[in-house]
């Protein structure tokens, strides 16, 4: 008898949130009148990219990310298997149900995938080339963009040129251009993605197969780049506190904040050619989220200095104590050769051995996509995307229309639209605007769901799991597999036991620590076991004081698996409920080679 | 004249005088590979007994003298030569020898002239391979003391002549003069567990595992199938044991060292269903068994044991390394292995979660 998960339609929202399906489009909620459709599709929570509750407004990128993920599996390379990924909101939190092909239809897909991808693969570094080139062109014209309270009256330019428009059509314009090359952004992010992780998917079988039992780790640590853009901001850091060393301006740095310190290094030589080359590295590498990118309240480095200097603040204390805070780059990059000749070497057969040259061959060269990709979109270009749409809060904000900037986000991003008119046409009438009457109730009205909705945590899945996971894609970008969903269901009971990917090897003892948002991580003391939902690349200046990590979300490819793999740390992953199972301060025992966490003192 | 040499300062040049299976050893050790610690009596003093004692010529006479379709003949002859080398005396250079090296040998082992040692044959003649030519010839265990070491060296010369391998010599036509007889002397391994490890997956031929058979006492209750062993399956470049299967484990064999045997005893209580092996003694038998493979260039089928008389971290022992002969000379059928944009169809046809 197969087990089901709770049906959406039965999952009722916490107390408070009455009404919140107004708050989405109504394609993404479920519909009364589609129960029989949606209750026959298997959905599972995507909390890897999605963990916290939406604002309306940032629904905004899981809507853009999923349509644009299908529309190259469905429309642009004709996956022969596999279309697009449906989702839906439900109680604030994101539900995906992959879109399989009809099995008549798989076949006549085949010849049309094989020219389409064929010509992706075959020309991959030029079209790679032209995609950097495509991306620094969308965040340049994001950078362009301004917004500012509307003024007085118009310039007086404008009359002589004899424009003829006003001011609040350029504020709509430059707004419906935002939103624009946030879609355009999203568009790029999977125009290599899905290729690169089917070439990495084909190497991965192959292994499987060839090495039957193989640690899916090994074959991670095979294709994994060593020099990665992901990895170049904290990098950035060792290099500034390694130079505030050898600029013998440590002091300055350890002993004041980031204002005060930034202060005194500008009045001495020493600290002035620290300071040029803080401002180097900022950009574009302070482009960089404490979070994941999909989020308004995500904060970025660029704007939030003390961030990235309470980073180099550690590592210079670090530095001074003697510590080596290098990334063993070396190291890695002689371990990935010796496993790769050694699995090589372990091959019988000659045209085996060819196989596994070619496939990894691929691999390599697809990889470095999947691995960068993140930092020019999350990163760098949804940094610039959140300060601008910060910046037209703020006008909102001058105009009386919020109290705070991120009261806009309490809004779709097609109500923005209304309230730029609103706006506009108050100033245009000279008179009042509507919004600062009308929007304070309902902003407080929607905080109070939105705050009602995080009260509770999803749940894993909808509906009926199939019996085997099949589709790759949630396989290679979600890491969920047929045991990890039956591990989902039968996680009723209580235990001091958990599981998950085995996804950086090694066995320690320690303390947990809990972390459920990034401005936690400060409590993060020496020794810690770092339990969280979902780590961020930017947290890695944190890895060197942690003993392992432990994650409810993620797969072997996921950031904290490489960045523990990195660091020589155990790491579990997609443990399903490690953040709330275990309690800070609980005494845990972590096991990155077999993937099991166990709770063995509660705190 | 070297008389003795241990495996660890022979040089290649030498092996010639270590037969067979002292060559082998000293290579071992050469290789860093941990052998049990020994010695060999070289072929030298075996040819200077003989010449000392003057027997050379006899013992040639006699065998060339025998008649080996006479049964009773080849008996009474086999019998009169060995009783000759076991009772001429022993030149006194080769028995000081003899007994210096024994007493280092126990002094490497932390033992004051009782170490336990096994003394076995190692016999030469050119192109013959060892095992063929052995024939008849002896291996004693558990022998203390250097009296009984000379007595057990002498058995195993006196070895070379039973009626079997005066035979088997006469039918080769292999020339009596060239047939010379080394001897070794090997610590006794006194095994708290032992077992075989096998540098492939014997179910799959997939030579990225090492899989290890493991139980209490010396290796005969494994190899021979008396009991179920500790199963423990390893990847072999990670070194992370991926599957261990721990076996109730109800007898071992140890060795009764008043009576130079080895008894099977019934394992009490819960040390029968307790692994034979910690996880850092399976990596470090790995990794020895990888040194083992790339030394003989192919998979390895070899016999092991923890040694309860060494400390940790160099308790390992390698006993014996053969050849894996199933899966090396097995044609590999790998199929059409599909690449490039054919692999990845296949790989997006075929879900990856039934290949795990």
């Amino acid at each position: 008898m197969s087990q089901k998960f709770i049906s959406p339609y039965d999952h009722q929202a916490p107390e408070g949130a009455e009404g919140w399906k107004e708050l989405y489009p109504y394609y993404m909620v479920f519909q009364e009148n589609l129960k029989s459709t949606e209750e026959s599709k298997f959905f599972f929570c995507d909390s890897q990219h999605w963990p916290q509750v939406f604002k309306p407004f940032d629904a905004i990128t899981v809507e853009f990310a999923v349509k644009c993920l299908g529309q190259y599996n469905t429309r642009q390379w004709l996956i022969p298997p596999a279309n697009g990924i449906d989702f839906k909101i439900h109680n604030g939190y994101c539900y995906m149900s992959p879109v399989g092909v009809a099995p008549e239809l798989i076949a006549d897909r085949v010849p049309q995938f094989m020219e389409r991808a064929g010509h992706y693969f075959m020309n991959w570094n030029d079209l790679l080339e032209n995609w950097h080139k495509k991306v620094k062109t969308v965040i340049d014209d994001m950078e362009a963009v301004t917004f500012e309270a509307l003024p007085e009256v118009i310039d007086m330019e404008w009359v002589k040129n004899g424009v003829g428009l006003d001011p609040t059509y350029f504020m709509i314009q430059n707004y419906d251009k935002m939103i624009d090359l946030c879609y355009k952004t999203w568009q790029y992010h999977f125009e290599f993605l899905n290729l690169g992780y089917a070439a990495y998917l084909d190497f991965f079988g192959f292994c499987k197969e060839t090495f039957p039992g193989i640690p899916d780790l090994s074959i991670a640590k095979m294709v994994q780049g060593v020099e990665v853009d992901l990895f170049r901001p904290d990098e950035e850091l060792r290099i500034l506190s390694k130079l505030a060393i050898e600029l013998q301006v440590n002091n300055i740095i350890t002993k004041h904040n980031v204002d005060a310190a930034l202060a005194i290094l500008a009045e001495s030589e020493a600290g002035k050619t620290w300071l040029e080359a803080w401002e180097k590295a900022k950009y574009p590498w302070f482009n960089f989220t404490t979070g994941n990118g999909f989020y308004s309240t995500d904060k970025y480095w660029i704007e939030h200095l003390e961030i990235p200097f309470g980073y180099i603040q550690d590592y210079v204390i670090r530095l001074e104590k003697g510590e080596t805070i290098d990334r063993p780059t070396e190291v890695i990059a002689a371990e990935r050769e010796r496993i790769t000749e050694e699995y090589r070497d372990s091959i019988a057969s000659e045209d085996a051995q060819a196989a596994f040259d070619g496939k990894i061959g691929l691999a390599r060269v697809v990889f470095p996509y999947v691995e960068n990709h993140n930092f020019y979109i999350e990163h760098w270009a949804m940094c610039v995307f959140w300060r601008k749409m910060r910046e037209l809060a703020n006008v909102f904000v001058q105009a009386g229309f919020f109290a705070d900037p991120n009261d806009m986000f309490y809004f779709r991003r097609e109500e923005i639209h209304q309230l730029l008119f609103d706006y506009g046409r108050g100033w245009a009438m000279g008179v009042p605007s509507i919004g600062p009457d009308y929007l304070p109730n309902e902003v407080a009205r929607r905080k109070k769901i939105i705050d009602a909705l995080s009260t509770a945590a999803p749940k894993p899945a909808f509906n009926e799991p199939p019996a085997v996971v099949t589709e790759p894609f949630t396989i290679m970008l979600w890491g969920i597999t047929t045991e990890s969903v039956q591990g989902w269901l039968s996680s009723g009971e209580t235990t001091n036991q958990l599981k998950g990917m085995a996804a950086s090897a090694g066995k320690v003892e320690g303390i947990a620590r809990v972390i459920n948002n990034p401005e936690e991580l400060g409590l993060l003391q020496q020794g810690e076991i770092l339990v969280t939902r979902v780590t961020a690349p930017s947290w890695a200046p944190v890895f060197g004081k942690i003993k392992a990590t432990v994650t409810d979300i993620g797969g072997m490819m996921s950031h904290a698996a490489i960045v523990c793999r990195e660091y020589g740390l155990p790491a579990v992953t997609g443990t399903g409920s490690a953040s709330t199972t275990i309690k800070t301060g609980d005494l845990i025992q972590v096991d990155g080679s077999t993937g099991e966490v166990v709770i063995l003192e509660t705190a | 004249m070297k008389y003795t040499l241990f495996f660890k300062e022979a040089l290649p040049e030498d092996y010639h005088l270590l037969g067979g299976k002292g060559a082998s050893l000293a290579s071992m050790t050469t290789a860093n590979l941990p052998v049990p610690q020994g010695f060999c009596v070289t072929t030298n003093a075996y040819a200077t007994f003989l010449e000392s004692g003057k027997i050379t010529d006899i013992i040639i006479e006699k065998v060339n003298n025998i008649d080996c379709s006479n049964v009773a003949e080849l008996d009474l002859a086999s019998e009169e030569i060995r009783q000759i080398i076991l009772q001429k005396a022993l030149p006194d250079d080769v028995e000081a020898s003899i007994k210096t090296s024994y007493r280092v040998l126990c002094e490497m082992a932390g033992m004051n002239n009782d170490l336990p040692v096994a003394v076995r044959s190692s016999a030469t003649a050119e192109d013959l391979p060892d095992a063929s030519f052995a024939g008849q010839q002896d291996t004693y265990l558990w022998v203390v003391g250097e009296a009984e070491v000379l007595e057990n060296v002498r058995k195993c010369w006196a070895s070379l002549y039973t009626s079997r391998a005066i035979n088997y010599r006469k039918n080769q036509e292999i020339i009596e003069s060239e047939v010379l007889m080394c001897v070794v002397i090997q610590k006794m391994v006194n095994a708290r567990t032992a077992g075989v490890a096998m540098t492939l997956n014997p179910t799959n031929g997939d030579r990225s595992k090492i899989v290890i058979d493991a139980s209490w006492g010396l290796g005969e209750a494994v190899v021979s199938g008396e009991v179920t062993p500790d199963n423990f399956m390893v990847d072999k470049i990670m070194l992370q044991v991926l599957k261990s299967d721990i076996q109730h484990k109800h007898i071992e064999h140890i060795p009764d060292r008043a009576n130079r045997c080895v008894v099977t005893k019934e394992i009490e209580g819960a040390r029968a269903s307790q692994p034979s092996l910690s996880e850092t003694e399976v990596k470090e038998i790995c990794r020895m068994a990888k040194i083992i493979e790339k030394h003989y260039k192919c998979p390895q089928d070899i016999e092991w044991a923890i040694d309860f008389d060494l400390p940790e971290g160099q308790n390992f022992t390698l006993l014996q390394s053969r050849p894996e002969t199933v899966w090396t000379q097995k044609k590999v059928e790998t199929g059409a292995i599909k690449m490039g944009m054919e692999g990845i169809l296949n790989t997006l046809m075929n879900p990856i979660s039934s290949k795990k």
